[in-house]
Order: structure tokens, then sequence, then C-alpha cells
């Protein structure tokens, strides 16, 4: 049984977030962190692996810089990374890099009671699109929004999360599952006797020569051209003023918030 | 000379940040105030395998060196000093078991202190032997028919004294040889006639618990002297060099964190109109804070580097000790005259890292003997 791991490194958006002058995000001048949701998506596989001794692979699609978070992800606990790099891959939107990560995980093999695990979305796109996307893709099962799963046998019961509640899912292995962060749940740390062994643990990169006989891989599928999603315009939208704040309950106050909204032609 | 980090060595330097920013700084103002060793500290830094950073893997370490020890103590007391010196200070007590263990010895005591959170202190100083660590007056005696030796004497000033469960003590076997009848051993808490005594009431460093130790026939058994009987006085001045690393890594994390939080109060504290950041005096106490701080941590990784290649580093080690540590004590002080009257409040960090600092120049032997030591190379 493994458990793929599918993460993103992302611009810290926490420190300063630096915007080129076409409105674009200036992510060489930015720190990189690994995608929070993504961090959960790793812990709770590990949650699994702690339980099982199940094999936990960690898989990326990005430059080849981003070795360093996947030997961060090893040392946390994963047992293996995969890193898919090339040229040909660049530009891709989420429809294209949904389409070349399945190429990579069909490339590995996806066993009956393996399983993909994804962050419910990243926090520089936010699209939460490219879990689902590879779920289609590998034609598996897929449930998002996860917070808590839990595995016996071939079957897998997740709690899926909703605005205003939640619902419990059972389905089969193979499955795709998108993971969210909550409150209580926190990513553990890397252990000292990971990151002593980070760099020594086996380390895969998938390159365009190496996929490129997978049938997922076709040139009006990947990459730039393969991508879909056309970007007309990006821009920092102006801050917004103060807004103002009315008091009371009453009659008077409704009104005047009643005048203020035909003023602004609101209502 | 190269400095830089490999990549495992960047990564623990990222941990150990994050680790001590996430669970130690939460802790720090705390347990300063209520005097308390922070257990669940000490719990989680064994649960990542802090606490055997610079052990090999075999006995339960992270496999480390020097080098990786200087890293965590540092980013550990970039926001707690009292956590970072905890470490720095367990760590003596395994280094110390591996240097002059038996393989028995070794196996038993070893992987308790490296990863099962068991705490260990180094126990040399007495009243009466402190900079003078020649005067220790505790006995170890011999029992034929038991196969133990007795001890009897008292301790002070002992970090962790009150919470470790494994000691290496420091008793003279044959008192009349000075220094050379002094031998080591480890005790357990557990002995029959081991005890402590008083925790200090310290003017810093409180989360660091200080204690006497109290040895009344004290029964160790003979198995448990550590290296060769009347070998004890090296062991520990050996010892004592690496704990004066540690201590320099103390210091130049404390500079550190105190330097962090000077230059973010100088950008956010507004006076005439204008961050104080812009005025020059502020600027220039900056640089100076930022250059001294630099050229200590220099002089640190001379003596990481020197402890990690050579045999013999006491000089490296007594002039990073005592660089570091009158840096660390500088750069609070400017740091807390950059935040004025708030740097002054128990709600703010400084007044406490100030009081920390000070340790510094004091323990694991006073800038003074770290002169003596310095000198004594220079005039012979």
């Amino acid at each position: 049984m493994r458990i793929f791991v599918c993460v993103k490194q992302v611009p810290d958006t926490s420190g300063t977030v630096a915007v080129n002058e076409d409105g674009t995000l200036n992510r060489a001048s930015m720190e990189t962190i690994i995608n929070p949701d993504d961090l959960i998506a790793m812990e709770q596989a590990l949650q699994i692996k702690d339980e099982t001794g199940c094999q936990v692979t960690a898989v990326t699609m990005g430059p080849p810089p981003a070795e360093g978070m996947l030997r961060e992800l090893v040392a946390m606990g994963a047992d293996d990374a995969i890193l898919i790099s090339g040229r040909e891959f660049g530009g891709s939107d989420t429809f294209a890099t949904s389409q070349i990560i399945a190429a990579g995980i069909t490339h590995v093999g996806l066993q009956e009671d393996d399983m993909v695990f994804c962050g419910r979305q990243a926090i520089d796109g936010d699209t939460a699109q490219v879990g689902p996307q590879i779920a289609e893709k590998l034609g598996l099962p897929q449930i998002s929004y996860a917070s808590e799963i839990t595995k016996e046998g071939n079957e897998v019961t997740v709690k899926r999360m909703l605005e205003d509640g939640y619902m419990m899912i059972k389905t089969k292995t193979p499955c795709l599952i998108t993971c969210i962060s909550d409150q209580d749940k926190k990513a553990r740390y890397m252990s000292l006797a990971g990151i002593k062994h980070s760099y020594e643990s086996p380390y895969q990169i998938f390159d365009f020569e190496e996929l490129k006989d997978e049938p997922l891989i076709q040139p009006d599928k990947i990459g730039l051209k393969g991508s879909p999603t056309n970007i007309f315009k990006s821009f920092t939208p102006p801050q917004k003023g103060i807004g103002e704040m009315l008091e009371g309950a009453d009659m008077k106050t409704a009104e005047t918030l009643a005048a203020k909204l035909l003023e602004k032609h609101a209502i | 000379m190269d400095f830089s980090l490999t990549k495992e060595q960047e990564m623990l330097k990222k941990l150990a940040a994050q680790f001590a920013e996430e669970e130690l700084e939460p802790m720090a103002q705390e347990i300063d105030e209520q005097h308390v060793f922070p257990v669940e500290n000490f719990a989680k830094m064994a649960k990542q395998g802090f606490t055997g950073v610079n052990i090999p893997e075999e006995y339960g370490g992270a496999g480390g060196g020097q080098l990786e020890k200087a890293i965590c103590v540092e980013e550990f007391c970039k926001k707690c000093m009292s956590s970072g010196a905890t470490l720095s200070i367990h760590l003596m007590a395994p280094e110390t078991i591996l240097k002059h263990g038996t393989k028995e010895q070794k196996e038993k005591y070893l992987p308790q202190l490296t990863k099962g959170g068991v705490l260990g202190a180094f126990a040399l100083t007495e009243p009466s032997a402190g900079t003078d660590a020649a005067g220790v007056r505790t006995t170890a005696v011999y029992d034929e028919a038991t196969d133990e030796y007795i001890l009897n004497g008292t301790k002070c000033f002992i970090t962790g004294g009150s919470r470790a469960d494994i000691l290496v003590i420091f008793a003279m076997t044959e008192p009349k040889l000075g220094t050379k009848g002094m031998s080591a051993f480890i005790v357990e808490r557990a002995f029959e006639g081991f005890d402590h005594g008083k925790i200090e009431n310290k003017m810093g460093l409180n989360g660091s618990e200080t204690a006497e130790l109290v040895l009344e026939d004290c029964r160790v058994p003979a198995k448990n002297m550590l290296g060769k009987k009347n070998k004890g006085f090296g062991m520990a001045m050996g010892a004592l060099d690496s704990a004066r690393v540690g201590v320099a890594a103390q210091a130049v994390g404390c500079a550190e964190g105190a330097l962090e939080l000077a230059v973010q109060y100088a950008s956010e504290r507004v006076q005439f109109g204008k961050p104080i950041n812009r005025l020059q005096g502020i600027q220039w106490y900056l640089a100076e804070m930022k250059t001294k701080t630099e050229a200590a941590k220099a002089l640190m990784l001379n003596a990481v580097y020197a402890a990690e290649t050579k045999k013999r580093y006491s000089i490296e080690a007594s002039m990073a000790k005592l660089f570091c540590s009158q840096t660390a004590r500088e750069v609070v002080n400017l740091a807390l005259q950059i935040h004025g009257g708030y740097g002054y409040m128990h709600d703010y960090p400084l007044e406490r890292m100030y009081r920390d600092a000070k340790l510094t120049e004091i323990y694991e032997g006073t800038s003074e003997v770290q002169k003596l030591v310095i000198s004594r190379s220079l005039v012979k």
C-alpha cells in the first residue's frame, strides 16, 4: 500500500508580497513554503503510515529547487519523493498540471490499495482544481475537503467538511482525497533523524524523456500550449476605504441605512 | 575557513527556528516569571531528537556533531534562553558518557538521555570549588564488600539538578592527590543517598532550575565509575571546553534575538513624526550590534570547528565564550536602550534577556577564568 501525496511549493504570502509591473507575482523575490493544505495532506498520510506502515511518496511538479521541499517532507516521515520537472512542462495551468502529475503517478503504477492525497487548494492560485482533475484523469473516485481519513482494508471513510456541517463518505481504494487544514490539525515537525537521512532516501526526477511514453503526455495537453486557461490581466485591487458602522436596531437606523444605500445606488 | 552549512544543517536550522518560535517562545515569559522548568518543552525536544543532537545514532542520537549542537542551541536561545541553556547543559552528560564511558555504560544510559526524555546534569561545582575546580571536597570511598563507591558531599549551582535523573558527578577518590585524585561517576537519581537540596532563586535563566545536590552515603556501583580512577579532573576540563562552546552559542543566539527585536521595534516606534530607525543615533546602535554579533558568531564557529577537528581546543573555546558572552550583554543592553521605557517592562522580552545574558559571563567558567586560560597560552 502506498499513498502518493501531491504537494506544491508556493510563495510565502505571510511575508512581503512582491508584485511585478504586469500584476503577476514576483515569485523569484519571495520566500517559498510548502503549501499549507498540502502539509496537512502529508500529515494525514503519515498518520495512516503510523498505523499501517504503508509507504508514503511525496510528488511535486516544479523547477529543480523544489527538491529542498521534497527533502523536508522526507525528513517529516515520507519514504521517498518524486520531482516532475522539465521545460516542456513549464507554463502549465491546472488542466495541464493535473495531466502531467497523473502521468507521473501512472508511471510509478497505482495499485489496488493505493491512495492519492492532495491539499484542497494552493494559496497562490486558490483554484482547488488540480486534485479533482488528477482524480478524473486517473479514473479514481474522489472526495474533497477531507478533515479525517480512516482506512480499513480497501474501504476508506472520510469526514468531508461543508460550510454548515460535515458528511461521512465511504469509498474504495484506489481513490483520491483532497485535505483541508483546520485549527486543531497541525503537521508534524521534521525529526532530527529524518533530516539526517533526508538526502539519502530514494529520490526520482521524472523529466519529459522519462514520461513521454505515458498516454497522458500529449503535446497539446501539457505545458503552456496544452493549457486552456488564458490570463488576460492581473492586477492588485485598489484598497477599499474605511467602512461606516451604523449602530442601533431601530427604525431610524434602518432608514439611515436605506438612505445611504440609495445614495450609493446599491438599492 | 568555510562556515557554510550543508543542506541537512540548513534544514536543521530551519526546524530549530520553527520549533523555538512555535514551542519555546510562547512559554518563555511564563517560565521566567514562575521560575519553573518547562517539563513539556523538554519532552517535545526529546521527541524531535534535539536531546541527542550530537550523539551517534547507535545510541539513540541524531548523529550530529558540535556544529549541529550549536545550531540548535543558538536558535533556541534567540527565543528562550532558559530552554536553549537547558539543552546545551543537558548534553554535557551524554557527551561525557560517550567520550569516556564503557560500552555497557553507553548502552544503558545514552538512549535514555538522547531519546528517552531523561534530563542529564553535570555536577562539578561545590561551595568551595567554583572557579577553582580543584577545590572539590566531595569524597568517594570504595566499599569492597559491596563493590560500590560511597559518595559524600554537596554540589551547588547544578543546572537541572532538581530534575535530572542521570548525572555525571565528580568526587575525590584520593583527596591527598589533589586534582590527580578526582574521579567521575554516573549517578542515578534513584540511588540511595542522593537528593537535591534547595533550588536557587536566580536573577535570570529562571526556566532552568539550578539546584544544590546532597550526597549522603550515596551508594554508586563501582561499574558506574566513568573513565579511569583518578582521571576525573582532565575529563571535567575537557567537558567544560565543550560546554563553553555551548555557552558561546547561547550568547550568540541571545544577541541575535535581541537584535531582531531591536530592528523590529525601531521600525515601528514613531517619535518626532518618524520611525526611530530614521535617527542616526539608533542606526549607529544597530550597526554596532550587528557587527559585534557577527564577530561573536564567527568566533563561536571557529571554536566549533576547533572542537570538531582538534584534540584540545581550550583556547578557542575560552575566546569564544569570553567574547560571545560579553557581546550578548552589550547587544541586549543596547536593544533594551532602543526600546526605552518599554524595554524595562516585564511585558517585553528584553528585560528577561538582559538578566539571562548576564549569566553567560559567569557559568561554565567566569570571563576572568577564560582570560586566565587564554593568557596562559601567551605568557609562559
